[in-house]
């Protein structure tokens, strides 16, 4: 549809991982351009659940004023995170906003003064040195971090590893192997310091002896200029990867730079491992010391629908509507997702505001998507394609069959269907053009269904 | 504004693609095909070109009429009947008459292909289920060879090409033939490999040229369209074969290289064994299904009443090949040993 793939064999510098894909990069555009600051829109959407667990509890009322980076609602229990406010301004009210995943949900809207210098509030400070284990884990809370990659997962739930599972290596997630994003290239350019004094938190908090800071080779300027930066005395150390999809899962990175397998149905701690993004340890060394929360995050704003390409760090909440008028368009956007074109979902309205877990928003025009519903899907004819694409050395192939005629449960108990992190690999190489990706979401989400009834 | 002038389309992810479509994958096939073709027409001149036309052709209409009525129209478009066609073709007597041509044409297409659902449903290679009926059905046309590179082969057509249904072809101008293959089984002559290798020899229309055969398998394993263990293993496993019995006893059994370039070894291995349908899906089945393919081979030829077996191994490979794969699962990553499936949990 879009591009031509690379000839598959191609090969780059790097540890790497078998199977896998190799996608168009799409990364030139922006990867150069430093980050900018984002104007604020003239009314933000603040969505209390950004995050994989319990949505957080509003602590504001309407009509009131708050300063920027003062909390706005608390975190609901332990698989929750706060919320803090992106700008200064007035709470207008507290009502149901449009999100990525298509429902309506719990949001706080929030119109910013005009005249304020926008100085971020600040809270008790949190020292990596003085600060207890269990200090430094709330204090992630508080400042609302979650995994920054996209998944939306607590980090300090991640990073609360249990005491019978002893962590040796914590790996630094800068593979960002999705076409177009140049978020955590930029980050780890710009941002060194903070990553560094991130570093050091984690592995106080995990306990692990050293940390390995995994980029692909597309980002030898990142690695080389960490790797020339690390302090002496942090067990730091920095891998080059081979630029491959999908090198930022998880399971992918510890294999490549470890050799180590993560069991099926298993986390990294069961191998002596942590993963986080570069990213959000930047952000876990840059607010901590502090004592801010995340009002704001670094977004590649890219796509051949978009005129004014770059890096920006835009407040959370603000709407897809604000950020395509303000960067503008080449002509009428016929498709807009959040993140990469890999994993990223289509937003389904301009309305949708930007959340912690946003990497991306990419938009293209009709001239890239080509008319609605032109793809022809055609049987599968067996080729094996997805097969060797596939990371986790799953059948896709047979797994679409069973999918196609309903037979979820025997995709779940002969075919591991758990095991699919939805990477989309196989969807992208399959020549019938087999939605395979979206049949297996299908397949989840009714099997989870009935196995909640 | 950057308000949509057009609905916004919601399509799950992933937003790009590889570019892969059955079309390029058909028509490259097809493209592989061409040299073969164009040796057959060389080689066999009007007669060739007669045969080889009324074969894709007959696939094609029979593809057409029996898709056209589907809620996708015809398929005729994705460019597998011409694929099935020229096979089909290509492994037919080039003198065979025209009327057995078509009617062989409609069973690939309607026997071997659309009773089971069409593009991707087949167990079996379409071509070979039209050839092996024609074979059972009219085995003297079946095994009457032309000569290949006749005189005045480009203007004037044999006669059996015209016969009429069931009435006996005339057998009195006909130029006839033995195949290498069965020069060697039922008068014991071997040909010089250098004819087996440029296709100075005669047989069907396009097993004969083994240097043609595998630019073109050279071709699709460059473009990542066919599975190159399959050619691999089943031409290593047939020439270990023959090495091994003509070491053990070379008056009685072929050298490997004439097992290997002789009949429709070549051919089959390059382009019919690895057709995606019918072969299994995961490499190590691959391999299987070759070694499995190459022994029915070799055990046809040596032990069997007929001079080639390709065919019929071919075909039983592809009956083989759901079970195969469905034995041989790829392990899962992060699992130590490879999922037992039983046969209920196949698709």
């Amino acid at each position: 549809m879009l591009f031509g793939a690379r000839p598959t064999g191609a090969m780059t510098s790097g540890r790497t991982f078998r199977h896998g894909i190799h996608p168009p990069e799409a990364k030139d555009a922006t990867k150069d351009l430093p980050i900018r600051q984002f104007p604020f829109a003239p009314s933000l959407a603040v969505p209390l659940s950004q995050h994989i667990g319990k949505p957080a509890v509003p602590c504001v009322k309407p009509g009131q004023e708050v300063t920027r980076g003062q909390t706005i609602a608390k975190a609901d229990g332990w698989m929750s995170v706060d919320m803090h406010a992106p700008v200064s301004g007035v709470i207008r009210k507290i009502g149901l906003m449009p999100n990525i995943n298509g429902r309506m949900m719990d949001g706080i809207y929030i119109e910013p003064y005009p005249g304020s210098t926008q100085e971020v509030a600040a809270g008790p400070a949190c020292d990596w040195r003085t600060a207890s284990r269990d200090e430094i884990l709330a204090a992630i809370q508080a400042a609302g971090i979650v995994g920054l990659g996209g998944a939306g997962f607590p980090t300090h739930v991640k990073l609360a590893v249990p005491d019978e599972k002893p962590i040796d290596t914590l790996m630094l997630n800068g593979a960002e192997c999705e076409p177009w994003l140049t978020t955590d290239h930029r980050v780890m350019l710009e941002q060194q310091a903070d990553i560094f004094e991130g570093i050091r938190y984690v592995l106080k908090v995990t306990g692990a002896e050293r940390c390995i800071i995994g980029i692909e080779a597309n980002k030898v300027d990142a690695a080389e200029s960490l790797r020339a930066k690390i302090p002496d005395d942090l067990p730091c150390t920095v891998d080059v990867m081979e630029v491959k999809y999908p090198q930022g899962a998880e399971k992918m990175l510890i294999k490549s730079t470890l050799g180590r397998e993560v069991p099926s149905g298993g986390l990294p701690l069961d191998i002596g491992v942590v993963v986080i993004n570069v990213a959000t340890t930047a952000e876990i060394g840059r607010l901590l010391p502090w004592g801010r929360g995340i009002q704001e995050r670094v977004i590649t704003i890219s796509g051949p629908g978009v005129r004014d390409k770059g890096n920006y760090r835009i407040a959370i909440g603000t709407t897809l509507r604000f950020i395509l008028d303000t960067v503008g368009t080449t002509g009428d956007i016929t498709r807009v997702f959040m993140g990469g074109p890999m994993m990223g979902p289509a937003a389904s309205s301009l309305d949708i505001p930007i959340t912690k877990g946003t990497s991306g928003v990419i938009a293209l025009t009709e001239a890239d998507t080509g008319p609605q519903n032109a793809i022809k899907v055609h049987p599968c004819i067996r080729c094996g394609y997805c097969l060797d694409a596939c990371p986790l050395f799953l059948n896709p192939s047979d797994l679409g069959t069973l999918a196609a005629i309903g037979d979820y449960e025997a995709m779940a108990e002969t075919r591991n269907l758990w095991d699919c992190f939805e990477c989309g690999s196989c969807t992208f190489v399959c020549p019938s053009h087999i939605p395979l990706v979206q049949r297996f979401r299908v397949a989840k989400a009714e099997l989870r269904k009935r196995g909640n009834s | 504004m950057a308000s949509p002038g057009k609905t916004l389309e919601i399509r799950s992810s992933p937003h790009v693609l590889s570019g892969n479509s059955v079309e390029s994958i058909m028509w490259n096939v097809v493209l592989a095909l061409a040299p073969i073709t164009l040796f057959a027409v060389a080689a066999f001149g009007l007669t060739g070109l007669i045969t080889l036309l009324g074969a894709v052709g007959s696939c094609v209409l029979a593809e057409h009429l029996l898709s056209r009525n589907s809620p996708g129209g015809t398929t005729i478009g994705d460019g597998s009947a011409v694929i099935t066609g020229l096979l089909y073709g290509l492994v037919l007597p080039p003198a065979i008459p025209l009327w057995i041509v078509v009617a062989g044409g409609f069973i690939c297409i309607g026997l071997g292909k659309w009773l089971f659902g069409g593009l991707g449903a087949n167990p079996f290679n379409p071509a070979l289920v039209g050839r092996a009926v024609l074979q059972a059905a009219f085995p003297i046309p079946m095994t009457t060879w032309h000569e290949s590179f006749a005189e005045g082969r480009f203007w004037t057509v044999a006669d059996s090409v015209f016969t009429l249904p069931l009435s006996r072809p005339s057998t009195v101008d006909a130029i006839t033939a033995a195949t290498p293959l069965s020069a060697w089984k039922f008068d014991g002559q071997a040909t010089e490999a250098t004819d087996l290798l440029l296709g100075m020899t005669t047989g069907s229309a396009g097993e004969t040229c083994a240097v043609l055969i595998l630019i073109g398998g050279v071709w699709l394993v460059a473009r990542n369209m066919m599975n190159w263990r399959i050619p691999l293993t089943i031409l290593g496993t047939a020439a270990l074969l023959g090495a091994i019995f003509h070491g053990v006893d070379p008056t009685k059994y072929p050298s490997a290289q004439f097992v290997l370039l002789s009949g429709g070894l070549m051919l089959g291995a390059v382009f019919m064994a690895t057709d995606m349908v019918g072969s299994p899906m995961t490499n190590l089945g691959c391999v299987l299904y070759g070694i499995l393919i190459a022994v029915l081979t070799v055990s046809i030829r040596f032990w069997g009443g007929m001079p080639e077996g390709m065919m019929y191994a071919i075909l039983l490979g592809n009956a083989a090949a759901p079970h195969i794969d469905t034995m041989l699962q790829p392990r899962v990553f992060g699992t130590s040993k490879r999922k037992k499936v039983d046969a209920e949990g196949a698709p």
